[in-house]
């Protein structure tokens, strides 16, 4: 309509990407214009900014509820919004307003309030919101480094803490290092099936024989990129010192939100193109699976730092998240979307507890510092409670929604032992999680500080808390929602 | 003639690659890079990429190592001390690094033993080609490139601005 290559669906999927991308550069115009006290007008600009686009998210379903479709394409298949990329696109947006609601404070505190930190966290969404619904080698691989080069520069947004410059260069120099390695193996997709788009490559690919070995060095480098992204055995070596380095509020961030956005492409490269390797793959993913957990959730006890725990905390999640693709069938997905969609809101809830451990004289990222949490605090005390419930996967929370999930479908495949080996990793993350309790509730408080509040962090806590107990007391309607997901990987 | 200039040219970028690594002066190891990437457009050229070679002369070997170059002498950068490398990375690394090029060619020579060599000018490289595909099928990614190249000059400002 609007010309032969650009047509009117094509603006209209781009709207909330575009949208972002204009609140982006608003945000860093607006910002000159504000001195030092007004800052948190930025927040609300990038707030705003997100608002819009979730505003055009739900009209683009109700028109195609209208239309009586349920995958949209455009951009000659350059992208397609399915279910699957639906779901992803909320998951972005509610994981970057979280993160816009507890970084407002801190980066008070911390003295490095500047409008560039939301406008590159909104360009950081519009390279997610890619990732989720690109179905073209070279937009994924576009929108992949648009959200990994913000995340460098976030993680180094402290210029003055060495910690924070010594988190961006490792991850900005191993980064760029799996990125090559994952575009080595789509180069080699693109050989032999002369074509990027996700659909043709994976038809090109089922017409080759059986154990062709440029397949299979296909799948382990593209693998090989993919498990450094997501942050899994052994390419993760990274992870736990780039969340110790970063600010509190970016690794809470980096836990959620690209996190989310690497599974998505995984699951995208895995299943649409790969689907048909199964028998190639699997044998490598359980490894893989195997020494996540095991690796994550050995580590995890022995730290000191909170920031670092959940580093290798999120480590052993990957694990739990992968079995639920090896297990590949619709309760695997289903477990897997649920698992991820949990997983957002429970990891940054516990994130905004670290994030209101910062004070002015204190980093408060040791778990000692949230000694004695129980009598300065009382209600952040219970909700840390929950989320760490939640984490390690106790019935009442939703943590435990999506471990049911994963387990099932391993049992219902017949991975029996994996099953018992994912289960037993739980009683340790019960350990090393109640390390945390045990300092809260019964170690007196080293310092009368009180933790850092504001309205932002009060909201985001509320929020996540909600969320993780509501999704555990009453999962149905979120079970109904992961069929549209998983219903779309399915097709 | 075509294979004697290609494998003059392969074996010349790559010994300007292992000369970068090997020269202690950063001056030094810049100007193999000058001669890694104009070996590179000598052989893009030689397929019949006729615009990606130019490419890589203007803005690789022109702009960028020009920059390079410029930065290195404003910082009069000195000699490198060689670091304290780990035992394992110094005895193991050149020989898994062998081994996974030996693998690699082991498998293009199972995949395609009877190919002949890439001819002159195989490829749709013409600037009118490229353009079509850019503008066209590749319109989207093209146009997401303006917003990393946006966050990559917004984040050499942030990292790098004088403390107020």
């Amino acid at each position: 309509m609007l010309s032969e290559y650009f047509s009117a669906v094509d603006f209209l999927l781009l709207k909330p990407a575009i949208l972002l991308t204009i609140f982006g550069i608003g945000v860093m115009l607006t910002d000159l214009l504000l001195d030092e006290r007004q800052k948190y007008f930025n927040a609300v600009t990038a707030l705003v900014g997100i608002g819009f686009a979730a505003v055009q998210m739900l009209r683009i379903q109700s028109q195609m509820r209208e239309a009586g479709v349920s995958e949209v394409e455009a951009f000659r298949g350059a992208i397609v919004l399915d279910g699957l990329g639906i779901f992803f696109i909320w998951l972005f947006l509610i994981s970057t307003a979280i993160t816009i609601l507890i970084s407002f404070r801190y980066l008070e505190i911390e003295n490095e309030h500047h409008g560039e930190y939301y406008a590159i966290l909104l360009f950081a969404t519009v390279g997610m919101i890619f990732l989720a619904i690109g179905m073209d080698l070279i937009t994924l691989f576009v929108g992949l480094e648009l959200m990994v080069l913000s995340i460098y520069i976030l993680a180094g947004f402290l210029r003055g803490d060495r910690r924070s410059n010594e988190a961006a260069m490792k991850y900005l120099l191993l980064g760029a290092f799996s990125s090559g390695i994952l575009l080595y193996g789509m180069s080699l997709l693109y050989g032999m099936s002369n074509s990027t788009n996700l659909r043709v490559i994976g038809s090109a690919l089922s017409q080759r024989p059986l154990g062709d070995p440029l397949v299979i060095m296909a799948v382990v480098t593209i693998a090989a990129g993919l498990f450094f992204k997501i942050g899994a055995v052994p390419f993760h070596q990274w992870l736990p010192d780039v969340y110790e380095g970063a600010p509190h509020s970016v690794a809470a961030f980096m836990s959620v939100g690209p996190k989310v956005a690497a599974f998505a492409l995984l699951l995208r490269l895995f299943l649409v193109p790969l689907g048909e390797l199964r028998e190639q793959w699997e044998p490598l993913l359980i490894g893989v699976a195997v020494a996540t957990m095991t690796l994550g959730n050995l580590a995890a006890i022995s730290q000191s730092n909170i920031k670092r725990m959940l580093g290798y905390s999120a480590i052993s999640h990957v694990g739990y998240i992968l079995l639920g693709l090896v297990a590949g069938n619709e309760t695997g997905l289903k477990g897997i979307v649920i698992y991820l969609l949990v997983y957002v809101f429970m990891n940054l809830g516990i994130f905004t507890v670290v994030v209101a451990m910062r004070r002015r004289d204190l980093v408060g990222d040791e778990i000692n510092d949230m000694a004695g949490l129980m009598h300065k605090s009382p209600v952040m005390a219970i909700l840390s409670l929950i989320f760490l419930l939640s984490l390690a996967g106790i019935p009442p929370t939703a943590g435990f929604l999506g471990k049911y999930f994963i387990f099932l479908s391993l049992l219902e495949t017949g991975h029996y032992t994996l099953a018992v080996i994912a289960v037993l990793y739980v009683a340790v993350a019960i350990y090393y999680y109640f390390r945390i309790v045990v300092v809260m509730f019964m170690q007196p408080p080293a310092d009368q500080e009180l933790p850092s509040m504001s309205l932002g962090i009060r909201c985001a806590l509320g929020v996540t808390a909600a969320m993780t107990l509501f999704m555990g007391l009453y999962p149905e309607p979120f079970i109904q929602l992961a069929t549209g997901p998983v219903l779309a990987i399915l097709r | 003639m075509y294979q004697a200039l290609f494998f003059l040219f392969a074996a010349s970028a790559v010994g300007f690659a292992i000369n970068l690594l090997i020269q202690r002066h950063p001056i030094h190891s810049a100007l193999s890079l000058i001669g890694v990437m104009g070996s590179l457009a000598s052989l893009y050229l030689m397929l019949g990429a006729e615009f990606l070679a130019v490419v890589q002369v203007i803005v690789y070997a022109g702009a960028v190592m020009v920059l390079f170059v410029f930065v290195i002498m404003l910082l009069n950068a000195d000699k490198e001390e060689p670091s304290d490398r780990s035992k394992m990375a110094k005895y193991l690394g050149l020989p898994l690094l062998f081994l996974l090029l030996a693998m690699i060619t082991v498998v293009i020579y199972r995949q395609f033993p009877e190919d002949a060599m890439v001819q002159f000018g195989d490829f749709p490289g013409q600037t009118a080609a490229i353009g079509r595909l850019l503008f066209r099928d590749f319109l989207l990614p093209f146009e997401v490139i303006s917003i990393l190249i946006l966050i990559a000059i917004i984040g050499a400002i942030v990292l790098a601005k004088k403390e107020p």
